[in-house]
């Protein structure tokens, strides 16, 4: 790219260079963006499924260093041959058919905390299951890795993600949430900018849970114990790493469904060609 | 195995809905020869990024006493069932002999009271089962590096092999670890649990603690010990038990 000498050339724009409207197609997402995107419509897929295949082995969560049968259990998913039920302290929650007590591909009654059409593989099998989640570990670590790098030095972060000094003020946050209930999005070159919920999640995915789940992944490594031991002390714990491990996945996933209702709110096709190509049409004002 | 992809089975495919399509597929490609060795080269990737980064010494982290699990559950066998075994539960394990052998320049049989009486090491350690649950007890039992010097091991050898009373469906159980968990300072052969003799539930007389690794290294009722060059002709190859039956990872550091 040339840098720009304005003093040298003295070419004054007759015109002032338009602001783009409403209908006007623009470039809003740079290759590296596309490309991480997609790959992590893989890669997290396979991680939250396999995950919880490895849920599955022993399907309750504690806080602390230790927990094990006899210990108690914040939360945890059971079922027997007449139903299925999730508990989280004291509350049940009956889950007949979903988890602990479902119906597999051949018809037989099962009885493990989430069904084959949930996990990978799709039947009981802790060795595989791992085996595909640190295989795509290494797939969300490293991309994700360069993609921060990335972001940075070329200041996507720092510019179309940070937020702005006014947008944090309480009653414009207030308003971008009163307009994302009311399904109202902004049009025109509004468009062009993310809103402040926007970069609060993408920041929140980006700089929170991400992290969040690889560290406490690690944390539940016994040879990352050895070599990192402060890991344990910043989660509390193998057991609660383990908890919090599991709330980031379900907090991703979540994430996932917003950000997929929203696609289809927003215009899907649009919005899923900006993704593969880059361009994004601005929505039109509406009258 | 290479499977033909058929119209029929594309239309069984899609009948099964797109999560179907998946699923099949992830377990389809799971189960390829190519997919395996892309798998067992992301474990080797693992297993040398963990070793690059965790000291050959460094420690698992030791409890207080105060930090110990109420109770600390028993799983895998929990009585060995060959007669052998249950002659030597009866008379207390007095006529047992631990063997360690195979590249060693002096074999040895030490009974469990000589082991008893060798130099101890007692620590408070965290037991992370594959599955997923932990467990803090006490283990007191002899470094396996002074049961190793004793026995000069040779040069070559690079593995240390467990060889065990237990079995499943007639299929001993087996384990083992490489030189630097070998050697390590944490890794005995633990005779002593929470202050009392092993229970026979968690692997009397003697059980494995490798403590930077997964429960399932961590081999019961240890009968024999063997130095050798290569884990190839034990088992069926892949230097453990559950690492022949059901193919877990033989590195169990993550």
């Amino acid at each position: 790219m040339s840098a720009d000498a304005p003093n040298e050339e003295v070419e004054v724009e007759v015109t002032a260079p338009l602001e783009p409207r409403g209908g006007d197609v623009v470039y809003r997402h740079r290759w590296p963006t596309r490309i991480w995107h997609w790959l992590n419509a893989l890669v997290i897929f396979v991680l939250l499924m396999s995950g919880l295949m490895i849920f599955n082995a022993h399907p309750r969560l504690y806080w602390g260093e230790y927990g094990a049968n006899s210990d108690y259990a914040w939360l945890q998913i059971g079922g027997n041959r007449e139903r299925g039920y999730l508990r989280v302290g004291s509350v049940e929650i009956p889950t007949t058919g979903v988890l602990g007590h479902w119906i597999d591909s051949d018809g037989k009654l099962q009885t493990r905390a989430f069904p084959g059409w949930a996990t990978i593989p799709g039947s009981y099998d802790l060795a595989g299951a791992r085996n595909w989640h640190f295989l795509f570990a290494w797939l969300l670590v490293i991309p994700g890795l360069l993609f921060w790098l990335w972001s940075f030095l070329n200041r996507h972060i720092q510019q179309d993600l940070a937020p702005k000094r006014e947008e944090l003020s309480p009653r414009h946050i207030w308003r971008d949430i009163q307009n994302h209930a009311r399904l109202r999005f902004p049009t025109g070159p509004a468009a062009r900018n993310y809103n402040i919920l926007q970069k609060a999640a993408y920041l929140g995915l980006l700089f929170v849970l991400l992290p969040l789940i690889v560290l406490t992944g690690l944390t539940m490594s016994p040879g990352m114990n050895a070599a990192w031991p402060w890991l344990l002390d910043v989660f509390g714990g193998r057991q609660s790493a383990r908890s919090l491990h599991f709330i980031a996945a379900m907090l991703i996933l979540a994430f996932i469904v917003v950000h997929l209702v929203m696609v289809v709110l927003a215009g899907p096709i649009n919005e899923i060609r900006s993704m593969i190509t880059g361009h994004y049409r601005l929505p039109r004002e509406k009258p | 195995m290479i499977e033909r992809i058929t119209r029929r089975r594309i239309i069984a495919s899609l009948g099964a809905g797109a999560g179907g399509l998946l699923l099949s597929g992830c377990d389809r490609i799971g189960r390829s020869a190519a997919f395996e060795a892309v798998q067992s080269s992301a474990q080797d990737l693992t297993m040398s990024m963990q070793r690059l980064v965790i000291d050959r010494s460094a420690l698992a982290r030791e409890y207080s006493p105060s930090e110990m699990s109420p109770v600390f559950r028993t799983n895998g066998n929990t009585m060995p069932r060959s007669p052998a075994y249950q002659a030597h539960l009866a008379s207390r394990f007095t006529d047992w002999r631990l063997l360690v052998d195979g590249l060693v320049n002096r074999p040895l049989a030490l009974s469990l009271d000589r082991i008893r009486r060798l130099p101890a090491r007692t620590q408070i350690t965290r037991h992370d089962c594959v599955e997923g649950w932990s467990a803090i007890g006490k283990w007191t039992g002899v470094p396996l590096r002074t049961l190793l010097d004793g026995a000069r091991l040779r040069p070559e050898a690079r593995y240390v092999v467990f060889h065990c009373a237990d079995d499943f469906r007639g299929v001993p159980y087996y384990e083992s670890i490489d030189l630097i968990d070998a050697f390590h300072p944490q890794t005995i052969l633990a005779w002593g649990m929470n202050d009392r003799l092993l229970p026979v539930g968690h692997g009397a007389p003697l059980r494995l603690r490798v403590e930077r690794q997964l429960g399932y290294k961590h081999a019961k009722y240890v009968m024999r010990i063997e130095a050798v060059e290569s884990l190839a002709g034990i088992g069926r190859g892949k230097g453990g038990y559950w690492e022949d039956a059901a193919g877990y990872q033989w590195y169990a550091g993550i």
